[in-house]
């Protein structure tokens, strides 16, 4: 087949994935997207077989197939586990581009010209520290490792330093690529480093960061395919990057608003670290009641709001929630769920954890529409989100969350938490929130509580 | 500066445009799935995976493809079909007219 062909097959296929994003844009036309999106990949897949200069398809079927398998069950996963998930598919992303990248390195050093030398550096530079801060993200947000910050003195110093030197050996490696000197040490050097660099990145991330970086680093993923792109001379490739990256980049940017934080901050700011002064703070008075007295009060309720967060993931109680939804919907109660967009640990997680739990999608708000409501809010009920609630991020300048948008439920006539313990949250912040007159705590387990919940107002009514 | 080289690089540029007037209209509600699918496209590398595997040039150049055709593999299968299950989920209980 010759290349013009294959290259109307590729413009094909561009446009079934711009096609794709613009029906995703609404739950209608999503799985129209979907499915677009996937002939989109199979013509990109069939195009590039029938290129003449493929050859050997045996490896090529066993590596599809092997691929496939493993693909299945990581789609299978539960909802409650999709942030490790899409962590680790960055890293298979990151890991195919380093590869590739690597592999054309040695077979063209010495023919490559100094652009397409600097966008396969390129390439290989965000690849390989891509794929181990992904793995590294997908571990801590598995709880495999210490999902708290670690930091240490100099840290930032040593993590600049490191990717300065991995920065001028990859650019001794575009000035003179068929060196024995690159081709031995410099280049598999700027892969380790570059990959040190990636681990290094992620040590001081806490988890409240995750959906910043997780889209930070999918933002990466997709520029480093991109370069693949240019280095290949492929159109279609740069167009799926770009695309890609600039999906990741626009969901960061909405990430570090909704945090009122800037990149820089993120990444070396170490987030979440303990306060100092929670000692003295958690001695003050604060309310608590049981199942019984929370489902007396909900049911005097006519709007409910409830709030979740990370904590409805951790407990796995968002099929709770639906039914504590169907009960008081049952009793003519307003029920909506007010989403703060870094609830939980990616962008949408609490979205996809309340849809999978079937509870309409017309009754989740969006944080702006959910605060012009809160005033005329009887009960918000949060669940297991603690920051976002803070109502210290609207005055006290000495919060490190000051700035961040957050749910004002403060403002509604009452406030119900369902929370473990009086222990600060993920941040590590104490929560003014929790010793206001309105506010009731209720403590336990969150599925356990809801569990108690729904069985007290479906009893005795 | 080849024009070759430069014909990439105004295909970066407004393919960069069009993603981002795209995605900045997809609904928060489908800020996962729309995380899940751009993986999946991403895995577009699976082209540059398959021509340096499918060349056969070196056995260093084939096996590094050859690893590679298999994690974009697990990208586009895996990516496509939990989107998939993501947005059926939404649709489910769609809200009612009432």
């Amino acid at each position: 087949m010759n290349g013009s062909m294959i290259d109307s097959i590729y413009l094909a296929s561009a446009v079934c994935f711009i096609l794709s994003l613009i029906w995703l844009n609404t739950v209608k036309t999503s799985s129209r997207g979907v499915i677009v999106g996937v002939v989109g990949m199979l013509l990109a897949v069939v195009g590039t077989l029938l290129q003449p200069s493929i050859e050997h398809y045996l490896w090529l079927a066993i590596a599809i197939v092997i691929g496939s398998i493993i693909g299945v069950p990581l789609a299978m996963m539960p909802m409650t586990a999709v942030p490790q998930r899409t962590a680790l598919s960055h890293a298979f992303g990151a890991l195919a581009v380093t590869l590739v990248g690597s592999a054309e390195y040695y077979l063209r050093y010495a023919s490559l010209a100094v652009f397409d030398m600097s966008t396969l550096c390129l390439e290989v530079f965000l690849g390989s520290l891509t794929f181990t801060a992904s793995l590294m993200a997908a571990g801590k947000l598995q709880e495999i490792l210490p999902s708290r910050p670690v930091t240490y003195k100099g840290q930032n110093i040593v993590n600049l330093g490191m990717f300065g030197v991995a920065l001028v050996i990859g650019v001794f490696i575009v000035l003179n690529p068929a060196g024995s000197l690159a081709i031995k040490i410099l280049f598999p050097a700027m892969i380790v480093l570059c990959m040190v660099f990636g681990v290094a990145l992620i040590l001081p991330i806490g988890g409240a960061d995750m959906p910043t970086v997780i889209s930070l680093l999918n933002s990466y993923a997709g520029l480093s395919a991109s370069m693949m792109g240019f280095v290949l001379n492929n159109k279609l490739l740069i167009i799926a990057g770009a695309l890609d990256g600039s999906s990741g980049l626009i969901l960061s940017i909405i990430m570090c608003k909704a945090m009122n934080r800037s990149f820089m901050n993120v990444l070396f700011g170490a987030f979440g670290q303990v306060q100092a002064s929670n000692a003295a703070l958690a001695q003050r008075a604060y309310r608590s009641a049981g199942a019984e007295e929370a489902a007396e009060l909900l049911r005097t309720a006519s709007k409910v709001m409830i709030v979740p967060g990370y904590g409805m993931a951790v407990a796995q109680a968002q099929h709770k929630v639906r039914e504590l939804f169907d009960m008081l919907s049952g009793q003519g109660i307003d029920v909506r769920f007010a989403i703060h967009p870094v609830a939980g640990r990616m962008p949408g997680h609490m979205n996809v954890l309340l849809a999978e739990a079937e509870i309409p999608y017309d009754k989740l708000v969006e944080m702006d529409n959910a605060n012009s409501d809160l005033p005329q809010v009887d009960i918000s009920l949060i669940i297991g989100a603690n920051d976002v609630t803070n109502p210290a991020a609207r005055y006290d300048k000495t919060s490190p969350i000051y700035g961040m948008p957050i749910l004002d439920v403060d403002k509604s006539r009452m406030v119900m938490v369902i929370k473990r313990s009086m222990n600060p949250g993920f941040a590590g912040i104490d929560n003014e929130l929790y010793y206001m007159d309105k506010t009731l705590m209720l403590f336990g387990d969150a599925k356990a509580f809801l569990t108690e919940l729904v069985k007290e107002l479906s009893s005795n009514r | 500066m080849s024009p070759e080289i430069m014909s990439n690089i105004f295909v970066f540029v407004l393919a960069t445009f069009v993603g981002m007037q795209v995605i900045q209209r997809v609904s928060p509600l489908l800020h996962t799935p729309l995380m899940s699918l751009t993986n999946a496209i991403s895995a577009i590398s699976v082209v540059g995976s398959l021509v340096i595997s499918g060349k056969g040039e070196t056995l260093l150049s084939t096996v590094l493809g050859t690893v590679a055709v298999c994690a974009s593999m697990i990208n586009i299968v895996g990516g496509y079909l939990i989107t998939y299950r993501m947005v059926k989920m939404f649709k489910k209980r769609s809200p009612k007219k009432s």
